[in-house]
């Protein structure tokens, strides 16, 4: 684990090369209200102060393995793998404490808010897994925490919406807009505005304005460079496919990233689909949207021709946001990555499959990664090697998908 | 093509601060529109801000926002709005500038965007999320053109930033007078204060104060070395429109100055 870890702060600054601007490409940039360029350069500026110090390093490192779990594990799915023709691993960020990878970044960065001393932390939130994991760090550090929801998360995710006030925070049920996610990080970039002396925003995914892309992926990039170095160790070799679901895009770049390099290892993003009827709302925007500016970047969004940001869905509230992080759209863009496509349907049967198959409830995000290689199944040659990224666990989802799924 | 430093300073040799309200387009409704923007006309105002309805409108609070979606639902596009403006170019003393979120604009294509503004008879663009990193590729198109990007500066814009600013500054600067979102009320008037003065030393522009003007008084406690050479009012002009009030009720007194 520390050989991991520590890799992982040293490469930071490899793919940086003419980024200055926070672009991958042509997608990034800092498209906000002048106001908020002073935050984003102070937190710029304290990421490169604060990250690569040890203080910052050792603490980080602590809480990872002590307080979160870390390293996951990678399991072979012994009975699936039989089924398939193909070795089927997962990386387990299921088993991280909160249940999901989200707690990687919250992490991350209510620390570097700690030691940057603010006393603030907010988020930004849609199913509630980054809220609760941006939460428990709060309660941990001692800061206090606003969470700002969309009014309909509020009233579909209430089990979460209670742990996060359990755990001490404020929620904020967000009333403008379609008081949903997308609601929720504007409502949080304009309370930031305002209070930005003694807060620090707590972005949850790999998107938004520079430079949120970089550090979500920093502090993501953990699950990637563990799994590499776990492949590596067990079978002597990298995995062919590796593959991980798109919503945002933190668990994604967090384990397709330290892979980019790797060029023999076919890389995959999953795209939520939506129910898959033709032009039904969905949360694939880099197959089906076009590119244009929201939440402070340029990328790929799912937009009407006038340019007004369209409402997207899912059966996965984690997937469900009309844009998707620039770094994405820059790895498909020099075809590095493959952006596929899992419908609702397809997720769902992944998600019962993957708990009767192999004893795990995965969430319903997860699955849509594991839909594709399930869907993809013949294409992948028999005996290759195949490494999902399982980014949550499903007990969260289990009231949901039973809307869907009859036992 | 006008040149709004011009018909600020006019404002200004006649002994008045100079006055930009503030309109969603659409507003209050897709028709009714363009006989509130004759009426908002006809008060004397100097320059009138045409909004540009957009779903995430990041920099704006409640009212604004919710004036944006009505539009929207009402099918208010930006085509739209400058089909009616040229439809009426030369109906209207004021000049014209269109605010509003840079998707919409880019969406709509840069170039044909200055073309078509510039028949319409639009003298520039206010686009709260586009900072000076991301501006450079917007103003060449607009000025291309003959038209104008408003500068915008906050409380928080430092003196250099400033400077770097003013090298492309063209036709006023707005000053925004809080860190916050429109309408949620003015600036202490010691921190607006020491903003409109780090302002004057970097451009040499009139200035425009806006964000939480509801009465012309708001200038007057101002240090005289710190008060604006125009005023924007948007958020508290809405309220009075919305309440179903006459717009030189409310214009009057800051055109009389």
């Amino acid at each position: 684990m520390h050989r991991f870890y520590e890799k992982s702060m040293q490469d930071t600054e490899k793919t940086e090369k003419g980024n200055h601007r926070g672009y991958y490409g042509e997608y990034g940039g800092r498209y906000v209200p002048e106001a908020l360029i002073p935050p984003l350069t102070e937190l710029e500026e304290a990421m490169a102060r604060i990250m690569p110090s040890r203080e910052y390093r050792e603490r980080l490192h602590d809480l990872l393995v002590n307080y979160c779990g870390r390293p996951t594990p990678v399991t072979h799915c012994g009975n699936l793998s039989r089924e398939l023709g193909f070795e089927l691993y997962l990386k387990r960020e299921d088993l991280l404490h909160t249940g999901a990878h989200k707690i990687n970044n919250a992490l991350g960065q209510a620390l570097l808010a700690k030691m940057m001393g603010k006393t603030h932390v907010i988020a930004e939130t849609g199913a509630g897994q980054h809220g609760v994991a941006t939460a428990t760090a709060a309660a941990l550090f001692g800061l206090k925490c606003t969470v700002f929801m969309g009014a309909k998360d509020v009233e579909r995710q209430q089990p979460n919406v209670q742990r996060m006030k359990l755990l001490g925070t404020q929620v904020v049920a967000v009333e403008n807009g379609s008081c949903t996610l997308k609601d929720a990080i504007n409502a949080a970039l304009r309370y930031w505005t305002s209070h930005q002396g003694d807060t620090l925003y707590v972005f949850g995914t790999a998107a938004g304005p520079h430079p949120f892309p970089l550090l979500v992926r920093e502090l993501q990039k953990v699950i990637g460079t563990e799994a590499r170095a776990q492949m590596q160790e067990r079978l002597g070799r990298l995995p062919d496919y590796v593959v991980a679901c798109v919503g945002g895009g933190s668990n994604a770049i967090g384990m397709l990233y330290p892979f980019v390099d790797a060029e023999q290892v076919k890389l995959v993003g999953v795209e939520a689909g939506g129910t898959g009827e033709p032009g039904c709302a969905n949360s694939a925007a880099i197959n089906l949207g076009r590119p244009g500016v929201l939440h402070g970047e340029y990328t790929m969004l799912l937009q009407d021709a006038d340019g007004q940001i369209e409402e997207s869905s899912s059966v996965s509230a984690g997937l469900d946001y009309p844009g998707v992080g620039p770094e994405h759209v820059y790895l498909h863009s020099i075809g590095r990555v493959h952006y596929g496509i899992a419908y609702d349907a397809e997720a769902l049967a992944a998600f019962r499959r993957l708990a009767s198959a192999e004893g795990i409830i995965p969430a319903l995000e997860s699955s849509h990664a594991l839909a594709w290689v399930f869907s993809h199944a013949a294409e992948i040659p028999a005996g290759s090697i195949v490494l999902v990224n399982l980014s949550g666990r499903g007990d969260k989802d289990l009231a949901h998908a039973l809307q869907y799924i009859k036992l | 093509m006008y040149d709004m430093q011009e018909t600020i300073r006019r404002a200004n040799a006649a002994g008045r601060t100079a006055v930009i309200p503030f309109i969603t387009a659409g507003f209050p409704e897709p028709e009714s529109f363009w006989e509130k923007l004759a009426e908002i006309d006809a008060c004397g105002v100097d320059i009138i801000e045409v909004g540009i309805p957009f779903s995430d409108p990041v920099a704006d609070g409640p009212v604004i926002e919710e004036c944006s979606r009505r539009a929207l639902e009402a099918g208010v596009t930006l085509r739209r709005v400058l089909e009616g403006l040229r439809a009426r170019r030369g109906q209207l003393r004021a000049d014209i500038v269109l605010m509003g979120y840079t998707n919409p604009f880019l969406q709509y294509g840069l170039d044909r965007l200055g073309a078509d503004a510039a028949e319409a008879g639009v003298c520039g663009l206010i686009v709260p999320d586009l900072p000076l990193e991301e501006a450079a590729p917007y103003r060449e198109a607009l000025q291309a053109h003959g038209l104008c990007l408003i500068t915008l500066v906050a409380p928080n814009t430092s003196l250099e930033r400033m400077q770097l600013y003013a090298q492309e500054a063209r036709g006023y600067v707005y000053v925004v007078s809080l860190l916050g979102t429109t309408g949620s009320g003015a600036g202490a008037a010691e921190t607006v204060a020491e903003t409109m003065r780090r302002a004057r030393r970097a451009f040499s522009l009139p200035l425009a104060l806006g964000f939480g003007l509801c009465r012309p008084e708001k200038l007057t406690e101002l240090p005289a070395d710190a008060r604006p050479d125009a005023a924007v009012i948007g958020t508290a002009l809405l309220r009075h429109l919305q309440a179903g009030k006459p717009a030189a009720e409310f214009l009057g007194p800051w055109v009389e100055g």
